[in-house]
């Protein structure tokens, strides 16, 4: 059982600066996931922590004890990578028992460690294959099994599941989950998949060109994203930005050329006539005839969409259309969509949208 | 991996109508052996003038079919044959060259590999500049060195020294086999020398239990390269060495010169011969492997 700190931590290439001044704290037995898009240094950072990059400025402690310097070796974590990473030319076996050779664990209790993992990710059977003879879910088993083997204080995952097929990779996340749940050790799992994060994190960081972007829950990052970044990375589809402005003290008129008038949301502080960004996400639209805010109790504004195209996933339609003559995506069940190019009525629950600072982003 | 064997090829000789493909594959086919017949043709002369009696070589000149014939000439090349002052064939050459070849090729092939795995996994500052200083000795005349080496030789008493030649030939291989190896390693993932790190290993047990096994391909690329070249040198052998100690590239030129002013063309067919075999036969052995070694990058 350990715990993460990470205090004003920068990194950077040369003149390129890739992490600037993250702050990050994992308590033990917590599993933390950094998502960003591509390039905003998620496996740098992770990379930092396990000791395969330098630091260049700030802190890194584990367990309180500073790690800055010390080699990967001694800091007794595992890491899952991407690629797998499998010694190619040693079997199964060999590649789980190469950390604790290393180490000078004896014989009988590496096969023992060896026995208790296998049977725990079901991977018996191929202890005496090499890596090149196995499935791609297969290798992910080994790569965890070889991260599981030397009950380290922390797992560290790099991507673990983006070179698997969609189905795969949903069997393998709870698999993830309920590993966790299991072994209960401090992990930080790095996706760009949002979804992996909600499910499987009990804090998400989001990261955007090397700044942390906001800390927290998923429940907290989905409800209250810091600002629009957070806001639009986190969620699919993605949440609607409307531009709009406060008019008459406690209104919102939506830009565009009909100027659709909404209440503003009851918390909210802002001034008469400025303009704001309001966020929407597309579930929290809902067709007035299937009267959902009657139905839950929620409180909620009437508004007329144009619908120009509907997107049937099957577990529930996407409607692409206009609000005012600006862009939204909404979704809802199957058998309530509307049809094409018809103008439909909505509602929209007022306790859920967001306003935003339209120049700094940041949510009001 | 294991798509490399089952691939059939394509072939092209095969395709068009049957008229097309007789003409496609004569013509491929006598090309093809119109030059292997003149690469082979030298050595089949070489050879069966090793056969023929001396008198009768020089009756009917070089190019002819042997009237009788004899191994006798190989044994004399081998053990007896007399040349500047001592009769012993070319067997005592034979043995320096092996003596001199096969420790500065594995010597080379070794510090390549080092080299090769440090410039390529354990990165630091201005090591793009140390590979490229490496490898200007790749595209360095062996006649530029002629006369450092020969003062270094003298300063650490080696000159005339089999020693003295492993040590040439390893310094100026290292330039190639840095570079093969270099090159190869480069394929080698790095996340799998960073899980070893995360493993515990350390430098030299990542390089034996990672990166060696990985290596076979580059290992019989360098091996070929180094030992044909080596053994084949003539230059180095000729002007750091002399009498019993020279190689045996040295030593049959030097038969030019030797004794009695006869030529004995065919005890000297056969020395050549002889001195041929043994790239020879590490290519028969290795050659599969050096163009697959050469064209591909065999990890993943
Ligand atoms: N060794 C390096 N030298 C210079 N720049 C680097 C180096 N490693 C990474 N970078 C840069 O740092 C930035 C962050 O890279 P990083 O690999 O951490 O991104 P990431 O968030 O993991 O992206 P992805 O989701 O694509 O894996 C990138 O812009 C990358 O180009
Ligand atoms: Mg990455």
């Amino acid at each position: 059982m350990s715990t993460l700190e990470i205090n004003d931590l920068r990194k950077s290439f040369g003149a390129v600066e890739v992490l600037k001044n993250i702050n990050l704290s994992a308590r033990s037995g917590e599993f933390v996931a950094l998502v960003g898009p591509s390039g905003c240094g998620k496996s740098t950072l992770l990379s930092m922590i396990a000791g395969l990059e330098s630091v260049s400025s700030g802190e890194i402690r584990i367990d309180g004890h500073l790690v800055n310097d010390e080699a990967p070796k001694d800091r007794d974590i595992a890491m899952v990578f991407q690629s797998y990473a499998l010694y190619p030319t040693m079997s199964v076996r060999q590649n789980m028992t190469f950390g604790m050779e290393c180490r000078g664990i004896a014989k009988s209790e590496q096969e023992r460690e060896i026995q208790r993992v296998a049977t725990m990710l079901q991977i018996t059977p191929l202890l005496d294959r090499k890596p090149g003879q196995l499935s791609g879910g297969q290798r992910q088993r080994v790569a965890m099994g070889r991260a599981l083997v030397r009950d380290p204080k922390m797992f560290l995952f790099d991507e673990p599941l983006s070179n698997l097929d969609a189905k795969l990779r949903i069997e393998m996340r709870s698999e993830i989950k309920k590993l966790h749940q299991n072994v209960g050790k401090t992990t930080i799992y790095v996706t760009h998949d949002q979804i992996e994060a909600m499910t499987l994190a009990t804090r998400i960081a989001v990261m955007n060109k090397g700044v942390l972007q906001q800390y927290d829950t998923p429940d907290e990052i989905y409800r209250r994203p810091a600002n629009m970044f957070v806001a639009g990375f986190m969620g699919s589809p993605t949440m609607n930005f409307l531009n709009a402005t406060v008019v008459q003290g406690r209104m919102l008129r939506l830009e565009g050329a009909e100027g659709v008038l909404l209440p503003l949301p009851e918390n909210a502080e802002v001034a008469d006539g400025r303009s704001v960004v309001l966020g929407v996400r597309p579930e929290h639209f809902s067709p007035l005839v299937a009267r959902r805010s009657v139905r839950k109790g929620l409180k909620s504004v009437p508004i007329r969409a144009f619908i120009e195209m509907l997107e049937p996933t099957g577990a529930e339609t996407i409607l692409m259309g206009r609000v005012a003559g600006q862009q939204v995506v909404l979704t809802c069940e199957p058998d309530e969509a509307p049809t094409e190019n018809v103008e439909a009525e909505f509602e929209i629950d007022m306790d859920r949208v967001c306003l935003f600072d339209p120049d700094t982003q940041v949510r009001l | 991996m294991a798509d490399m064997t089952q691939r059939t090829e394509f072939d092209p000789l095969a395709t068009g109508g049957k008229g097309r493909q007789r003409r496609a594959r004569l013509t491929v086919y006598g090309l093809l052996g119109l030059f292997a017949a003149i690469y082979l043709m030298p050595a089949v002369i070489i050879f069966l003038n090793t056969l023929r009696p001396l008198e009768e070589i020089v009756r009917q000149g070089f190019i002819s079919w042997p009237g009788s014939m004899s191994l006798h000439h190989w044994s004399e090349a081998w053990s007896s044959f007399c040349i500047g002052g001592t009769c012993e064939g070319v067997s005592r050459y034979f043995t320096n060259s092996l003596l001199m070849a096969v420790p500065a090729t594995a010597l080379s092939t070794a510090l390549g590999l080092v080299n090769g795995y440090v410039l390529s996994k354990w990165r630091f500052r201005g090591d793009a500049w140390v590979f490229g200083v490496i490898t200007l000795g790749v595209f360095l005349p062996a006649q530029m060195t002629l006369l450092p080496w020969a003062f270094v030789l003298g300063k650490l008493g080696l000159s005339n020294t089999i020693s003295g030649l492993v040590l040439v030939h390893t310094v100026q291989g290292v330039s190639f086999t840095t570079l093969f190896c270099r090159n190869y390693f480069l394929n080698v993932p790095d996340d799998l020398i960073k899980a070893a790190r995360i493993d515990g290993a350390g430098f030299w047990r990542i390089f034996r239990r990672i990166i060696l096994p990985l290596s076979p391909p580059i290992l019989i690329v360098t091996v070929i390269w180094q030992f044909t070249g080596i053994w084949n040198e003539f230059l180095f052998g000729t002007v750091f060495t002399s009498g019993a100690n020279q190689p045996i590239t040295s030593a049959i030129v030097a038969f030019s010169g030797s004794g009695t002013g006869e030529r004995h063309y065919n005890v000297e067919a056969a020395s050549v011969i002889m001195a041929a075999l043994p790239p020879l036969f590490i290519y028969l052995v290795g050659g599969k492997y050096f163009v697959r070694g050469l064209t591909q990058g065999a990890v993943k």
